[in-house]
């Protein structure tokens, strides 16, 4: 142990155009620890990691690493010091393959030009130690799954054999197992004394992994303890500076529902085969299972996004597949989905905040063909206050919130349509805690209105705490369904996994 | 009122591409007039505007398509396509001078629509689209006047190229002299026509769905799709108000030069231009940012960098030389923003 931390901030300011992002902050972190940042969303938490790993420059205050003061030019130049960093937003490049981007900084060579057979086997070498040998190498990156895709910036960051490694919400989409694989990974690069700073808006998993926790509020270290040191209720209460009581709402007694979507033997391609659900008025089915069984495709075949789907869609009186997200955002059938990607299919970045709320719902604040500046002022307030997204202006680009609040608006987006069907694809991913409940209550408010809501999440337990009903999906089909009490963690995992160990033998 | 105040400040804040244009065009034309001999006079002022409405509305015209993320390299054909179909239609009698404006200007839109219906439907990049649209204008333009020529009404080219007392003049509306006419008998009808025929079609447009679709398109076709928004519908009527805007570049050219001449050189050369304007004005060619004012602006300061040649006496020889380094420097100060940029993932948007 030298005397000095192995990073530390001393009087670190940001500022962007005016909002504070991150006001005076002493932080250090040592080597062999895994360190959470905690905060809410737009607590300057993105803001601190792109500060250390080089992307943006403080406007005041110093870093030093080993006691020696360091200032990065680009992220190229703090990845050539060991400090490593997956980012919220995910950086790879979508049309190069899995390996392409993996050794994407610095490929191997041979006489000068990009030796693609070491490439291949760098990236199977570094998948099969996060576990991810059914990725295929040669894949385009923008062919996988959000998840895959976190797996492979994890394997990425592996590669380039981090002194710091830093996770801003990089297993936000992940499974299970694929955290257990990336906890175990954790732990290991700790006993190579690697030091590694991990956010998250899951306690959990911060409770299982971290050793040291610091909080972060409003851009202001609040303080830094060891685990243990406070309760959950405690650390959410510095988070958010109010207590948190039951985390999700109260479940309406069961009464019978009237079923309003109704879809029989749904299938495309290969990845749909023979999908069969319901969903009533004023009810939240759940759809669980193990990732890429088939969730995000029938969520898109029921938003008309998907050619060629086979089977029987019926919402109300209306049957048939819609054609188009614009045939099915409309009346008769009125459905809403949040997407998976919100970066490339649920925002418009350059755009304004005003701009992206209203870009499904734009006939309701037109006169004639034009838009009415005051419909659509009056209608973007009333969304950022309904979802309380913290925002300067709604003229500025959507790209300069974080990321919990651009979801925010992805939600609200999809809320001012109006919708009768609301199909949502993990809403509350990279969403704080007091955020979250405030959804799981409006999903309730939403279904109590009398909509059909169906919701994907790979947070199981949030599935047992909003759903009456949870719909396991496996390899294109729904295999099961757990009512009421049957709605447990033990339920929900036997019924992917059974079926997942019968499927392929060995694993598990 | 304050608030008014800071809506403008934070409006320039978000347009500063567009303040920093019409600063340096101020900064470039007010220089000029000092250089020039007979600066700061209405006939100056005139013979500028006169010169720069076809570019302008070229300029225009390919800002639309850019602003989808792509090119259209027909823009320079369908203004001269429609300048040869002017200098065929546009005389007789006072009826039939307004048809074939009319019929010039629709014919230009009507070809601007076949461009979408191409691009969307043919599912073909815009750039390569309208490569060969373009050379299939040229064609028809060349079938219309295969030799330079033409005659277009005299009276009409007098009084739309030059002040509004002359238009007044020329047609007898009321007379010209009448006290209340004095302060504005001295504007160019050429600057008229661009306010009226671009911006007043572009800032209504700007404002409709189909307008912010295009800006949606741009910035992010998946999560435009995903709105629902009308991805098809938007993409057709932007290359079909780039036809629009060329024709009316090119009628304009037909009226100003009364003929029409289906110059190959001269149309590629207009539609490289409009693309410098575009890029000068603002808009972004990655498409999702700017907008159709930005490159009115960036046309003229593309214009009134070139008047800058007859009154300074460069070898012409020199002459495109000289052009190119103006216009690589005149591109760079718009990046001068770089250098104010903290962020640097901002640079790549
Ligand atoms: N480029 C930018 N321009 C303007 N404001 C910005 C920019 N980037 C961040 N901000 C602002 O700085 C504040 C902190 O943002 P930051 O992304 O660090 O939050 P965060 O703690 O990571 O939140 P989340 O949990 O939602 O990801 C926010 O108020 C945000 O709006
Ligand atoms: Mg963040």
């Amino acid at each position: 142990m030298s005397e000095h931390p192995f990073l530390q901030l001393t009087g670190v300011s940001k500022y962007f155009a005016g909002t504070r992002a991150l006001e005076s902050v002493d932080f250090a972190c040592e080597r062999g620890s895994i360190h959470a940042v905690l905060g809410e969303n737009g607590a300057g938490k993105s803001t601190l990691i792109k500060i250390i790993s080089g992307v943006l420059k403080p406007d005041t205050g110093s870093i030093s690493i080993d006691g020696m003061p360091v200032d990065y030019a680009s992220p190229a130049d703090a990845n050539a010091a060991g400090i490593v960093c997956i980012f919220q937003e995910l950086s790879l490049v979508p049309d190069l393959t899995v390996a392409d981007n993996i050794s994407l900084a610095q490929p191997p060579r041979r006489f000068g030009m990009i030796d693609r057979r070491a490439q291949r086997e760098i990236a199977e070498h570094l998948l099969a130690r996060i576990k991810c040998e059914d990725v295929d190498p040669n894949a385009l990156v923008r062919d996988l799954s959000l998840s895959r895709r976190q797996m492979v910036e994890i394997a990425k960051a592996l590669g380039k054999r981090p002194r710091l490694l830093i996770l801003d919400e990089a297993t936000s989409a992940l499974t299970r197992n694929d955290v257990e694989t990336v906890y175990g990974l954790l732990a290991d690069l700790r006993q190579d004394n690697v030091a590694s700073l991990f956010i998250s808006h899951r306690m959990n998993e911060v409770e299982r992994l971290c050793d040291t926790l610091s909080v972060f509020r409003n851009g202001r270290h609040v303080e830094t303890f060891a685990k243990g040191e406070k309760t959950d209720g405690q650390i959410v209460r510095l988070m958010i500076g109010r207590e948190v009581d039951a985390q999700f709402p109260p479940k309406p007694a069961p009464t019978e529902h009237p079923a309003h979507l109704r879809v029989n033997a749904l299938s495309w391609e290969k990845r749909l085969k023979g999908a069969s659900l319901t969903v009533g008025r004023g009810e939240i089915v759940g759809l669980g299972g193990l990732d890429g069984q088939g969730q995000k495709e029938l969520m898109l075949a029921l938003f008309g996004v998907l050619r060629g789907v086979e089977g029987r869609v019926e919402v109300g009186e209306t049957s048939g597949v819609p054609g188009d997200p614009a045939i099915a955002k409309q009346a008769p059938r009125r459905i809403a989905l949040v997407p998976e990607d919100r970066k490339t299919e649920g925002l418009m970045l350059p755009m304004s905040i005003a701009d992206n709320l209203l870009a499904a719902s734009y006939a309701y604040v037109s006169v004639g063909p034009f838009i009415s500046p005051a419909l659509e002022s009056q209608a973007v307030s009333e969304a950022v206050a309904r979802l309380q997204i913290k925002i300067g202006d709604p003229q500025d680009a959507v790209a300069t919130l974080s990321g919990g609040n651009q979801q925010k608006v992805v939600i609200a987006k999809w809320l001012m349509t109006d919708p009768d069907v609301i199909l949502l694809n993990d809403p509350t991913r990279g969403i704080d805690v007091g955020t979250k409940q405030e959804i799981y209550r409006l999903m309730r408010r939403l279904a109590d209105e009398g909509r059909a809501i169906l919701f994907y999440s790979t947070d199981y337990a949030e599935l047992i705490g909003c759903c009456e009903r949870v719909a396991i999906m496996y390899d294109g089909a729904i295999v099961a369904e757990l009512t009421g009490d049957a709605v447990t963690e033990e339920a929900i995992v036997a019924a992917s996994l059974n079926i997942h160990a019968g499927a392929f033998g060995v694993t598990q | 009122m304050s608030s008014k105040l800071a809506n403008l400040a934070s409006s320039i804040r978000q347009n500063r591409a567009f303040a920093g244009a019409v600063l340096m065009l101020l900064a470039l034309f007010v220089l000029y007039n000092i250089l020039h001999p007979r600066g700061f006079s209405s006939a100056v002022l005139i013979q500028n505007a006169n010169e720069s409405v076809a570019i302008v509305f070229v300029a225009m015209a390919q800002t639309i398509p850019v602003l989808l993320g792509g090119l259209d390299l027909s823009v320079g054909a369908v203004m001269t396509l429609s300048a040869c179909i002017a200098s065929v239609l546009v005389n007789g009698s006072p009826l039939q001078i307004i048809m074939g404006m009319v019929a010039t200007l629709l014919a230009g839109t009507a070809f601007g629509f076949c461009n979408g219906l191409i691009v969307v439907y043919g599912r073909l990049q815009p750039i390569i689209a309208t490569l060969a649209t373009g050379a299939i204008a040229m064609g028809l333009a060349l079938f219309i006047r295969p030799k330079p020529g033409g005659d277009v009404d005299g009276d009409l080219n007098w009084a739309v190229t030059n002040s509004l007392w002359d238009f007044v003049d020329t047609y007898g509306f009321f007379d010209p002299d009448a006290a209340w006419f004095a302060p504005v008998a001295w504007i160019p009808v050429p600057l008229l026509i661009i306010l009226v025929f671009g911006a007043g079609v572009w800032l209504p447009f700007r404002r409709t769905v189909i307008g912010r679709t295009i800006y949606a398109i741009g910035s992010a076709e998946g999560a435009a799709y995903m709105s629902g928004l009308p991805i098809n519908r938007a993409k057709i009527a932007a290359f079909t108000l780039a036809g629009f805007f060329a024709a009316c570049g090119g009628l304009y050219l037909a009226i100003q030069t009364a003929s029409g001449n289906a110059d190959i050189t001269q149309a590629g050369a207009y539609t490289l231009n409009s693309i410098a304007a575009v890029v000068l004005g603002g808009t972004s060619l990655l498409g999702g940012v700017g907008g159709a004012l930005g490159s009115l602006i960036g046309a003229l300061i593309l214009r009134v960098i070139s008047f800058y040649f007859r009154i300074l006496s460069i070898d012409p020889l020199l002459q495109p030389l000289v052009e190119g380094l103006v216009l690589l420097a005149a591109v760079s100060l718009g990046a001068v923003r770089v250098f104010r940029i903290k962020n640097r993932l901002d640079l790549f948007r």
